[in-house]
């Protein structure tokens, strides 16, 4: 078969492909912030020592983290509208799936990362009369945020990936662009092609800065 | 919310009619059948792709740590070209993109061209775990292997691969628990696998939680599995001495 990529001018790709390419910006950031926000909150949680505290935040991490990301798209979109008794869009469907499950994927790696904080660090806070809550904030998660930067931006990049699946629930993401552009030009294989370039531009650029910053930390420490 | 409705997976496909006992008889199949057959094609998707990954990304992996800077850099860009585009797009570039351009690729049933799509993909993490269980053996082993006048390949055949693959299950295993997970972007190629079933019998029978229910239970077992014989093979292959293959 020809491949024939001429259609693809700047207007065929600012009509079809620009929003989806915001769109998975956009679900990227905010499943990004919020994810690392909730994973922080239930990391502090599974290290807090309080059974009552441990138990649920295991329970909602290890849940998440093994059913595939797929059910748990679907899951949500079957049962955020039974819940709030009226249906809701793809879009905003996906953005609170991604901060819930990805909460579940940056917790772990906070958990690790508060875990890699020496001990004495902790003690030294209270020592000086600090509160809990003074040397997570001041002493503890300052020095975790900075050794486990590399793994969280490394997640990210997974989770701009994953935001490809929103596939299942119809939502119009930066590989739906694609889709349907090569739908209305007859040209499914060129556009599958070069949406797989621009992933892999993406991708392939940020792991790369992700690696620069991680050398960078390294002779920091 | 509507009470539970576990009766939904008694009843007839087709006409929707309930069948004593369950399973359907004389070619006519059953929610459960259906289901059941649905978690058949995961597994083999799921373990046949296992078997590519494994094969092809400990050759990558094995490549990366030669000492030929041609095979170093195969294996390098094979794991940055699988590892930088999403799973969902390797899929339809397996099965739309690649057949169009090789024809005779068209032959291949496209449950095939999945598991090398997942396998690939897959094969790209297995490889990163390979080169660094290699390279977290001390380096006197290689040079031990060599002073005693083995060949290279017979030095990682002797040497460093028995040492190696005993370090890397338990990543490999969290790998194969995930390849179970990632099976699911199967459904995207119309393969009938539990996440395709999932879909379908939801919009057919409206009994969607009951559905996903039995169906994320069933990717649970699946990964529980996985693991569970995963850490049979770990103790089995234990050198003694050392901690559960830890690093």
């Amino acid at each position: 078969m020809e491949l024939d990529f001429s259609f693809l001018n700047w207007g065929v790709i600012s009509s079809f492909v620009v929003k989806g390419f915001f769109f998975s910006i956009q679900l990227t950031l905010v499943a990004m912030v919020g994810g690392i926000a909730l994973g922080t909150v239930l990391a502090l949680m599974r290290l807090s020592g309080k059974k009552w505290l441990v138990l649920p935040a295991s329970a909602y991490v290890n849940t998440l983290r093994s059913i595939p990301l797929v059910m748990v798209i679907l899951w949500f979109f079957l049962l955020i509208p039974l819940l709030i008794g009226r249906p809701m869009g793809a879009e905003l469907s996906a953005m609170i799936t991604f901060t819930v499950f990805e909460a579940a994927y940056y917790s772990e790696i906070m958990r690790a990362g508060i875990q890699s904080v020496p001990r004495g660090q902790v003690h030294a806070g209270y020592a000086v009369g600090m509160t809990y809550g003074q040397t997570m904030q001041l002493i503890v998660l300052p020095q975790a945020f900075r050794n486990m930067l590399p793994v969280l931006l490394t997640q990210t990049i997974i989770l701009f990936q994953d935001t490809s699946l929103v596939y299942a629930i119809g939502a119009y993401d930066l590989l739906k662009g694609f889709e349907v552009a090569g739908k209305n030009f007859n040209r499914p294989v060129e556009t599958t092609l070069v949406a797989a370039v621009v992933y892999f531009i993406i991708c392939f650029s940020l792991s790369m800065l992700v690696r620069r910053l991680q050398k960078k930390i390294a002779i920091i420490r | 919310m509507a009470s539970w409705d576990w009766e939904v997976f008694c009843k007839n496909t087709i006409d929707g009619e309930v069948v004593p006992r369950c399973f359907g008889s004389g070619g006519d199949i059953t929610y459960l059948d259906w289901m059941l057959s649905a978690w058949g094609w995961t597994l083999s998707v799921a373990l046949l792709a296992l078997i590519v990954a494994l094969s092809v990304g400990s050759l990558m992996g094995i490549f990366r740590t030669t000492p030929n800077k041609w095979l170093v850099g195969i294996g390098n860009a094979w794991v940055e070209l699988f590892r930088n585009i999403p799973l969902l797009v390797q899929i339809f570039l397996w099965y739309h993109v690649l057949p169009s351009i090789f024809p005779s690729l068209r032959a291949i049933p496209s449950f095939v061209l999945v598991v090398f799509g997942l396998g690939f993909f897959t094969s790209a993490r297995v490889a990163e775990q390979v080169r660094a269980g290699i390279q977290s053996l001390p380096k006197g082993q290689r040079y031990a292997g060599l002073a005693m006048g083995l060949t290279l390949p017979q030095t990682y055949r002797y040497v460093l691969l028995p040492m190696a693959f005993r370090m890397v299950i338990p990543p490999l295993t969290s790998e194969s628990m995930n390849i179970i997970k990632n099976s699911s972007v199967a459904f995207a190629v119309s393969i009938a696998e539990l996440t395709m079933f999932a879909m379908q019998a939801q919009e057919e029978t409206s009994r969607g939680i009951e559905v996903y229910l039995a169906v994320t239970g069933l990717y649970f077992i699946s990964a529980f599995a996985i693991n569970r014989i995963a850490l049979f093979i770990e103790q089995r292959v234990q050198v003694p001495g050392m901690i559960g293959g830890a690093r």
